[in-house]
Parts: C-alpha cells; structure tokens; sequence
C-alpha cells in the first residue's frame, strides 16, 4: 500500500475554498496533470510564496478545509466539506481531521520548520518530526474509508468488487 | 415506521453496505456532458480502464459550449465525440441534435419514475421531477459510475417542502422555487433530498416541475424530487406505452413510489403560494430573493431566456405572451436559446420564434452557452442582466458581471421596459 508521508505545507488560515485550490478558470482543462500548476495559484496567505514553499511537499497543514492533485497525499485540518473529505478517500488521499487545540498546538511547534509527517493507518496515528522534536498524535478514520485508502481509491475498490 | 420516496428508490438499488451510513447503489442511468466528462475519461484511459458499464445506460451530450468556440472547448468536445464512438453509446448527441442534458435528456425519455442517476453536474437535480432519485457528483464517483454503474452515497435524509394554494397570476415555477432557496438559504438542504408536494405541484406541468427540482442544489440539496402522478404518465406515455396496457396501469405502479404518510422527515416546510409575488435576485447567492416590486427600475444590459431551468416551451411560450407586438429595449440585449432542437422546432411552428425576432431578440441555437458564461452571450464588467438561468455568482455570465435570477415572464418585461419590472406583464394580462 501506498505510504502517507512527506515534507509538511503549513497553511495557517481557515475556509480554503475550492478556488483557491484550482481557480475555477481552468476547468476547461481535460488532464488532472494539467491542472497540477495551478494549485493553490490564488491562495492569499501572508508570508506564503507559492513557488518556494510547494515544493516537495507531500502533506499540508491547515486550519480548516482544503484542496488536492500535485504530489500531496495527505491533508490535515479541523475540519473539510463534505464533497472535498469524500473526493480526497476516492482518490485515494488521506484527508485527516484533528481537534482545534491539537492543530494549534502542532501549528505553535512545528510551522516553520522543516517538518516531516507521517501516517501510521494501522493505528491511526500522525508522527511530526522536526529536529529532535517529535508529536504523535491519533486521528479517526473510518472503515470505509480505510478500505479506500488500502485499495487506492474508489476506482480500483469498486472495480475489485462490483 | 413508512418510507420517504427517496428512501423507497435507494433500498431498491442498494447492492453493499461497506459501512455505516455509506450504501453502494446501483445506477439506471449515467449522463455524461463535455465539460466534466473528458476529465473522467482520460483518467480511467491512463488507469488502463477504458470501459463502460453498460453502452445503453449511459447517454451523452455536447452542449455546455456547442458550437466549440475556441481549441480547448472543441478538444473536449471530440474526447467525448471518439469516446462515445469507441464504446458504441448510441444515445450519443453531436450538434445538430444536442441540448442542454437536463431538457433534452427527459424530453428523449430516458428518465423514469424510480431511477438513480448521477451525472457530473451540479443540476442532474432536475430529473427528480419524475420521482427520480438523480445527483450531481464529483469526477471520481462519475468514473465509477461509467466503469461500474454504482455510486455509493449516505441514506438519504428528506426535507419536504409542502406548497399549497395557487400561484396568483405573473407567478410560475421559477418564483416559487425562489421563495423556497429563500427560506432555506443556500446551506439549508445540503446533503438532503428536497421533496416537492402539495397541491401546487401537483397542478403543474413536468416542465415547471423540472424549474423546481433544478434549483434543489442551490439550497445546497442533493436531489429534487417529486411524486410520480398522471402528469408524468402523460409526458411519458409515448416512450412507456410498449410496456403498459394502459396509462392507468403505469400509475398504478407508479404510485407506489410516494412517500408514505407516515416517512420521517429533516424538516417540513409549508408555503402558501397564493400569497407570493414575481421574485428576482439581488445578490451574489440564490438565496438572496426580493420581489421583482423592490427591485423595480434597476439597470439591466443584457435579457437572457434560456438554460435547464427556463429554456423549455412552456417558458419560451409565457415570454412570448409578453413580448408579443413589443420591441426590445434599445439599451438592452435580448438573447434567447431553446434549450433543446424540439423546442426550437415547436417554438417555430407556433410562431414563438417569430415573436422573439420581431421583437429584436437574438435567437441562439441550444446550448448552455451564456448561461456559465461559456459563450453567446458573455458580460463584459459592470454589465448586468437578467436571467432566467438558476446562479448568480459574482461573475457567472461574465467577470465582473451582475446576474439576476427571474421567471421567464419578468425577463421578458424587463427587456422591454429596459430595466427590471414586471408591470408590463400585467398590463398584457388585463388587455
Ligand atoms: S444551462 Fe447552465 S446550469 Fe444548466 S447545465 Fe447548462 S451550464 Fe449548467
């Protein structure tokens, strides 16, 4: 199975909308892979520069709910819509709540530093490292979406049993 | 403890239960258009699952931009093109016999009482109008809906909206289902199915039922959706006759597919729409209703009479009624798109199409076109017009564009008057 790791993206702001995650201009756009550019292209966010701070990153930290494509497989926040939380299990992408004083805590720690993230889906738990600083920290999932994330998504999960 | 009719249609198409509240269901039809469809093919070609479930139970349509206006829109339009070619969909709707999904696909007959449908578009809403259990979904559920024909969604929990009394005149579908957003706010449904009832709706015909379903997901509903009654055997007749001895006997099956007395509902809300007047938007969000009185002598640029939720004859007709002998504004664009060839064709032979060229109305060939500010129609900043399309977000028809939501009728008068009123209509009414 695929593993849910990477250099973290912290976005210290609340109610990212779609928008701001694909402006809705490139919708004419046929490939996910043509879109993969313009992530995140109209997010205003002090001392956030898109093309610096993107890079390598593999898991993004916000305050509440937010996007999806590039080579980002993880998200964590309070909370997401809906359609957003669903569409990250389809795809195979882990989209992992925490509770607001859990993520200020991490945001007061770790924003800044060059941090590492990593997800243990057996035992639903988040490792932050930075340093010699180290959290672990237990989010939910449920089993449904587990079985998405273990197949890869909705696609291959549907297509092995319907 | 009974059944609401959105709860009767899923418990018969449910085929897993992975967990919870979440429950895989099987899939009468998928719809495809050129906008979100391509995204989803070319996604399943590159995963090596180039397949369809079912060639019969998918239909497609190119009508978002149609004609392509520019490289891109016609890229998708052959994506879809060659795609529906290679897994031979027959029911595949090229120009010359495109429209836009949401008129065409029912008045082609392929939605019946009891379906689930999905489709990658906000307004796949709209086919509950003939008690059909249909929602937009996003581009993963609709490559598995293609692939599998099964979509998993949560139960359905239903707020009923029970309207009663009659629409006085000047009143249609398009200003109840406004004072419906109105009271729910456009967060107000979300998640939930919207059921119509009442004696309002059962005294309307498909097409203002279709208005009503269409808007469901501007209160941020899943799925509109009516009782299926002798209106619908009616529409249907020509298309279900094969498979009934006669029209009492479908609706006597089709009955069976309302809510019981005794379904637990969300939320039940009551209207009287006896008491309503004409309504338009004022705002950035649907949920942002005055009655046209308010809003009289507001500034308009540009008429739009068209899209899923007002581009049938029926609308076509009671715009026609106001323009009827009337010119257009000089400082005002009118611009009208039947939404479907047959409803060009029928608007034709009664003398509508006439009507709206006299006028002064550009009459677009069926398409969605201005209606996202795609094409035929866009709004340059600062411009404003009204519509009787179902969004008015800031810079739907156009950036920078001002879009209010009316009743064919009040865009009608307002082309005529130049700016937004209804008064118009009324004076044509008494004479
Ligand atoms: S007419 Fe407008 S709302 Fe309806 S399907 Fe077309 S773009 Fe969407």
């Amino acid at each position: 199975m695929k593993q849910f790791e990477g250099n973290a993206l912290f976005l210290d702001r609340s109610d990212i909308n779609t928008d701001e995650i694909i402006p809705a201009k490139y919708l004419t756009e046929i490939s996910k892979q043509a879109l993969a550019p313009h992530l995140l292209e109209d997010l205003v966010l002090e001392g956030f520069n898109r093309d610096e701070d993107l890079k390598g990153k593999g898991v993004l930290v916000t305050r509440a709910w937010a996007l999806e494509v590039n080579n980002i497989n993880v998200v964590i926040a309070e909370s997401f819509s809906r359609i957003f939380r669903q569409n990250m299990f389809n795809c195979g992408m882990l989209a992992a709540e925490l509770p607001a004083e859990t993520a200020d805590r991490l945001f007061s720690t770790f924003a800044g530093k060059e941090t590492y993230v990593k997800a243990d889906l057996e035992n639903s738990v988040l490792t932050f490292s930075a340093g010699d600083l180290t959290s672990e920290v237990s989010f939910s999932i449920g089993a449904f979406d587990r079985a998405l994330l273990e197949a890869g998504g909705w696609l291959n999960y549907s297509d092995s049993r319907y | 403890m009974g059944k609401t009719i959105a709860e009767k249609i899923f418990d018969s198409h449910v085929v897993d239960n992975p967990s919870g509240d979440i429950h895989v269901i099987k899939l009468d039809m998928v719809f495809c258009h050129e906008i979100t469809t391509p995204v989803a093919i070319c996604d399943l070609m590159e995963k090596g699952k180039d397949r369809v479930f079912d060639p019969t139970r998918i239909k497609a349509v190119i009508d978002h931009v149609s004609p392509a206006k520019d490289s891109k829109t016609a890229e998708q339009g052959k994506i879809l093109r060659d795609w529906a070619r290679r897994h031979k969909i027959k029911d595949f709707f090229d120009i010359g016999r495109n429209g836009v999904c949401h008129a065409l696909f029912p008045e082609q007959g392929f939605v019946r009482p009891g379906n689930t449908i999905i489709m990658g578009d906000s307004h796949t809403c709209t086919h509950g109008a003939f008690g059909a259990f249909a929602a937009g979904v996003g581009t993963t559920d609709l490559e598995v809906g293609i692939l599998k024909g099964v979509c998993a969604l949560a139960y359905p929990k239903t707020i009923k909206i029970v309207l009663n009394g009659t629409p006085p005149p000047g009143v249609y579908a398009k200003d109840v289902i406004l004072s419906v957003i109105a009271k729910l706010g456009v967060n107000g449904a979300t998640n939930k199915v919207v059921e119509f009832t009442g004696p309002c709706v059962e005294a309307m015909s498909m097409e203002g039922r279709m208005t009503l379903c269409n808007m469901a997901i501007e209160a941020g509903g899943t799925c509109g959706i009516c009782y299926p009654d002798k209106v619908t055997v009616d529409y249907l007749w020509e298309f279900i006759k094969g498979s009934y001895s006669s029209k009492q006997e479908a609706l006597d099956e089709f009955c069976s597919l309302v809510s019981d007395p005794d379904a637990a509902y969300d939320r039940v809300l009551e209207i009287d729409v006896s008491s309503l007047s004409p309504l338009v938007t004022w705002g950035y969000k649907p949920d942002c209703v005055k009655p046209v009185s308010e809003m009289e002598g507001t500034h308009i640029d540009q008429v739009y009479i068209g899209s899923c939720t007002n581009g049938r004859l029926e609308d076509l007709r009671v715009a026609a009624q106001v323009l009827k002998g009337e010119k257009v504004h000089p400082s005002v664009r009118g611009i009208v798109a039947p939404a479907t060839p047959k409803v060009y064709r029928d608007a034709l032979s009664e003398g509508i199409i006439g009507i709206f060229m006299d006028a002064g109305f550009c009459v677009t060939n069926p398409t969605c076109g201005a209606c996202l500010g795609m094409s035929n129609g866009v709004l340059a900043n600062g411009e404003v017009c009204i519509s009787t399309t179902n969004r008015n977000f800031n810079g739907r028809m156009g950036k920078g564009g001002m879009v209010h939501l009316a009743s064919p009728a009040t865009a009608a008068a307002s082309a005529v008057a130049g700016y937004i009123t209804n008064s118009k209509l009324y004076e044509n009414r008494k004479a």
